[in-house]
């Protein structure tokens, strides 16, 4: 029998990427219009473009523009962010069912969080605790796969993340054990099921500036990554060092991952599930994989905070709650119905 | 193109040479076999010729220049490799696979060009592997992926072929239809390293044949000097019966079970060989 490539491949391939940049313009356009307060259309696109005489109320401006637009664009940011770091470390480890998270980054982060609220006066150096937490994690593992001869093994990266990711988790249950005022657990808690309510301008283009970079950078590692999954040494024959490409990609997904999480917490299933469904739709070369899984993982992170905005309105869920909720079933589903072609 | 070893050593721990004192030259279209015991050194010798592997000792030497001295990119352009078995971790079709023996040739973000195109088309045609472009390459079968290897290798367009046991999981036919397309590259000027467990294999597909036992070179020479019974039967530690045949150029080797039959033939293999 003739098993051709997936067939949703080849069906997908010419109109993913029109109807990808559709679509988030559509969810963008959603997010700004949709939520407790009701902005109807006609002032929502005043806002955005200024234009006066549209505005039904200077107050519209206020949340349009100070509230929806920043954080729908927070959205797009972290979701590509952990949708790229996704591929690329589901190519690093030839793995499909590798995610951001498997170096310990979100454990990491989570530490260096609850620390802060917990320990410190200034919520402003929650991302900036967040982020030394994951660097550290991160770091403590490389160093631990190394070996003498300077060639990182895989399998232990694997492996200590496994462990390393387990102790901060550790160190962040004690951290919660020792804390006694309720409201600052809650906090650490929310943090750490993710969100995107600390969506302002300032953190937005800080994170802009390190992210949009970083994402730049995977890209140009897109072949070496089609190289890769030929093996170590199928890469090496074909003129691709894989040692530096762990090196450059575990750094770069350690910068994209970190700097999202340090932003909107730990958000999961993102980096797993968008990476995998794109693979399904448009193939594994990471020259399409890559782009197009960034788009969906924009998308898909602004639709899910619509969701958790709106479902118990005008309380807030916590968007991993979401993305998890939707992510994993759907995981679960491609899993038995796919289960070979993972 | 030459590629030369020489006095190369090698060893993954220190306690033991994998490979000592090898002298070896393989020239413009010439192809060699590499034959020995598992863990005698062949596959070791083949990431030493292929640059990956940096000798301890001795020089290797592109067109006399130290391979060294080639970035990773320049040598896979001259030298391309296919091994016995290689993961694949995503369904990558067939011609994508083929696709990636351009990597060397092309720039990061360079579209197909006409060049590539031409090379790849040449190369599934040569590998027999033309009608299956568009099927994934976990789809495909054992003999059938490793022509597409082959395809890789050959989309690479290098002056040499480096093949570690290429055919040790195929059943006859693919065997022989994998050899014949070496053969046939070997004949229109591409050298070619064949690590290969098949003997006779060997002594019909490659010019000369190196017997590498414990890390050294025992006998290097055409089939004839080197598929003798001492060399097979010290080397392997096994009896053998090595014959000619009116239809075949170079000897046969058959393995045998029984040690008695193996001593009563033993005059006659020998007034043969």
């Amino acid at each position: 029998m003739i098993r051709s490539v997936n067939p949703a491949r080849r069906r997908v391939g010419r109109w993913i990427g029109p109807a990808l940049v559709l679509l988030t313009l559509a969810s963008i356009l959603c997010a700004v219009l949709l939520g407790p307060a009701r902005v109807p259309l006609r002032s929502a696109v005043g806002a955005l473009f200024g234009v006066e005489s549209f505005l039904d109320s200077p107050v519209h401006r206020t949340i349009v523009r100070q509230l929806r637009l920043p954080r729908a664009l927070l959205g797009l940011l972290v979701g590509a962010s952990l949708a790229v770091s996704g591929v690329a470390m589901q190519g690093l480890f030839r793995n499909p069912l590798a995610s951001p998270y498997v170096l310990g980054i979100a454990s990491g982060a989570s530490t260096g969080a609850a620390f802060i609220i917990l320990f410190s006066a200034s919520a402003l150096l929650l991302p900036f605790g967040a982020f030394v937490g994951s660097a550290a994690a991160v770091s403590i593992v490389y160093l631990l796969a190394r070996g003498r001869d300077r060639r990182t093994s895989i399998f232990t990266l694997i492996l200590a993340g496994v462990a390393v990711g387990a102790f901060f988790a550790a160190i962040t249950s004690f951290l919660i054990y020792l804390g006694s005022d309720g409201e600052k657990l809650s906090d650490v808690l929310f943090w750490m099921m993710g969100g995107l309510g600390r969506a302002r301008w300032p953190s937005l283009a800080l994170l802009a500036a390190v992210v949009l970079p970083g994402i730049g950078a995977v890209f140009f590692f897109a072949r070496d990554l089609n190289a890769l999954s030929l093996g170590e040494e199928g890469a090496r024959h074909v003129g691709v060092n894989p040692d530096a490409l762990y090196r450059w990609l575990l750094l770069l997904t350690t910068l994209l991952t970190a700097a999202a999480v340090a932003i909107a917490g730990t958000i999961g299933f993102i980096g797993l599930v968008v990476p995998h469904v794109m693979r399904l739709l448009v193939g594994p070369d990471h020259r399409r994989l890559l782009p197009f899984a960034a788009l969906a993982g924009g998308c898909f992170l602004v639709l899910s905070d619509i969701a958790a905005r709106l479902l118990l309105a005008p309380a807030e869920l916590p968007v991993g709650v979401i993305t998890a909720f939707l992510g994993a079933p759907f995981f679960l589903y491609l899993l038995k119905t796919r289960g070979a072609k993972l | 193109m030459r590629l030369e070893l020489e006095n190369v050593c090698y060893s993954y721990t220190p306690a033991r040479l994998a490979l000592q004192d090898v002298d070896l030259a393989l020239s413009n279209g010439e192809s060699v076999a590499l034959i020995g015991p598992n863990g005698s050194g062949k596959s070791t010798l083949l990431g030493l010729a292929s640059g990956v592997l940096p000798p301890n000792r001795g020089a290797i030497r592109v067109d006399g220049r130290s391979i060294a001295s080639f970035s990773p990119r320049q040598i896979a352009r001259r030298l391309a490799m296919v091994t016995q078995e290689r993961p694949m971790g995503f369904d990558f079709t067939v011609r994508e696979v083929v696709a990636m023996g351009r990597i060397p040739h092309s720039a990061r973000f360079a579209r197909e060009s006409r060049r590539d195109r031409v090379a790849i088309t040449h190369a599934m045609d040569l590998a027999d592997v033309r009608a299956l472009g568009n099927r994934s390459i976990r789809a495909v079968s054992g003999g059938e992926r490793q022509r597409v290897y082959l395809a890789m290798a050959l989309a690479q367009e290098p002056e040499i072929l480096l093949l570690d046991e290429p055919t040790t999981h195929l059943d006859l036919r693919h065997q022989v239809q994998f050899m014949s397309i070496v053969t046939a590259q070997v004949k229109s000027g591409t050298s070619a390293f064949v690590a290969i467990h098949d003997l006779t294999l060997a002594a019909q597909a490659c010019n000369r044949i190196a017997l590498l036992c414990e890390g050294r070179i025992v006998a290097l020479g055409t089939a004839g000097d080197v598929l003798t019974r001492a060399h097979i039967e010290s080397v392997f530690g096994v009896r053998v019966i090595i014959d000619t045949h009116r239809d075949l150029d170079a000897p046969f080797v058959l393995p045998t079970l029984s040690q008695d039959t193996a001593s009563s033939d033993q005059a006659h293999a020998v007034d043969r060989t």
